[in-house]
């Protein structure tokens, strides 16, 4: 485990940014900002138009840390506390769950919520109880 | 046009994530863990991006169309399925063994680190895994009506 510091206005300022970037989406293309959405049509392009927008959205998010080493002079801290298998076990299983649940923290979570559908407030209720259960199972009771 | 403002919705929604703390494994572990090393900040990550996107959404889609393109693409189901909640329960399972979300590792590539290119590879792996077989599902029941 690894101790973070308490960010609350630079996380509640992020956030913000999270949902700016989501409206800028949607009043100029009329997409759903949802990261699972965008990297599943990229894997399976509906023609190239459609294609060419999820790339440029995708080139946008990963140019995101790049611009605020710009700023601030660092790269955004990436602590990972958990071992490479967890990562992998992990990382499949999210990519198994978000398909069949059709989206993850920012489509269901931010988009889905605010758009207040029934989906995505159950979908995001049941994944923050799922998440909050194998966190203290994983670091409690394994001990990880 | 329409590229240039996909990329520059990416951007802003990626240098949100990277300030937030949403990439960094150990800040979301934290926030989960109240037993433990807690920390809130995740809340504010949330609030934050709700309330923007809540007001905004409220403005952008009482337009009759988005600047570059014909219609608003909006999921229209409102029922609760199986999938639904089985496929986030389970990814759930997954974001609290990796600590990384989809939206979270997306903008941390960038990063170059590379546990984010670790965990969005078996990403894919599960995304690709979890299509074949909803395409089998599909064609059972295809073959069965």
């Amino acid at each position: 485990m690894i101790e973070t510091v308490f960010t609350p206005f630079q996380s509640l300022g992020g956030g913000a940014l999270i949902g700016l970037g989501a409206v800028l989406l949607m009043a100029t293309l009329g997409r759903i900002m949802g990261a699972t959405g965008i990297l599943a049509g990229v894997l399976q392009p509906a023609g190239l138009s459609d294609w060419s927008w999820r790339v440029a959205a995708l080139a946008g998010m990963v140019s995101g840390p790049a611009v605020v080493m710009l700023f601030t002079g660092t790269m955004p801290a990436i602590q990972v506390p958990v071992s490479t298998t967890m990562l992998v076990v992990g990382g499949f299983i999210v990519g198994v769950g978000v398909t069949f649940g059709s989206g993850c923290t920012s489509g269901h979570g931010v988009c889905g919520n605010a758009r207040l559908s029934p989906r995505s407030i159950a979908a995001t209720i049941t994944f923050m109880i799922t998440t909050a259960i194998t966190v203290y199972i994983v670091r409690h009771v394994f001990g990880a | 046009m329409r590229l240039f403002f996909s990329y520059l919705s990416g951007l802003v929604f990626g240098i949100g994530i990277s300030i937030s703390g949403m990439a960094n494994p150990a800040k979301v572990l934290n926030f989960f863990d109240v037993a433990g090393t807690w920390d809130p900040s995740l809340a504010f990550v949330m609030g934050g991006a709700l309330i923007v996107t809540f007001i905004g959404y409220r403005f952008v889609l009482k337009r009759p169309a988005p600047t570059f393109a014909s219609s608003f693409q909006l999921p229209t189901r409102r029922d609760l399925d199986l999938p639904l909640l089985g496929g986030s329960a389970v990814f759930g399972i997954g974001w609290g063994i990796a600590g990384f979300c989809p939206g979270g590792a997306l903008p941390a590539l960038g990063t170059g680190n590379p546990n984010v290119f670790i965990f969005t590879a078996a990403l894919l792996a599960g995304i690709l895994a979890a299509k074949l077989v909803q395409a089998a599902i599909a064609n059972r029941a295809q073959a069965q009506a």
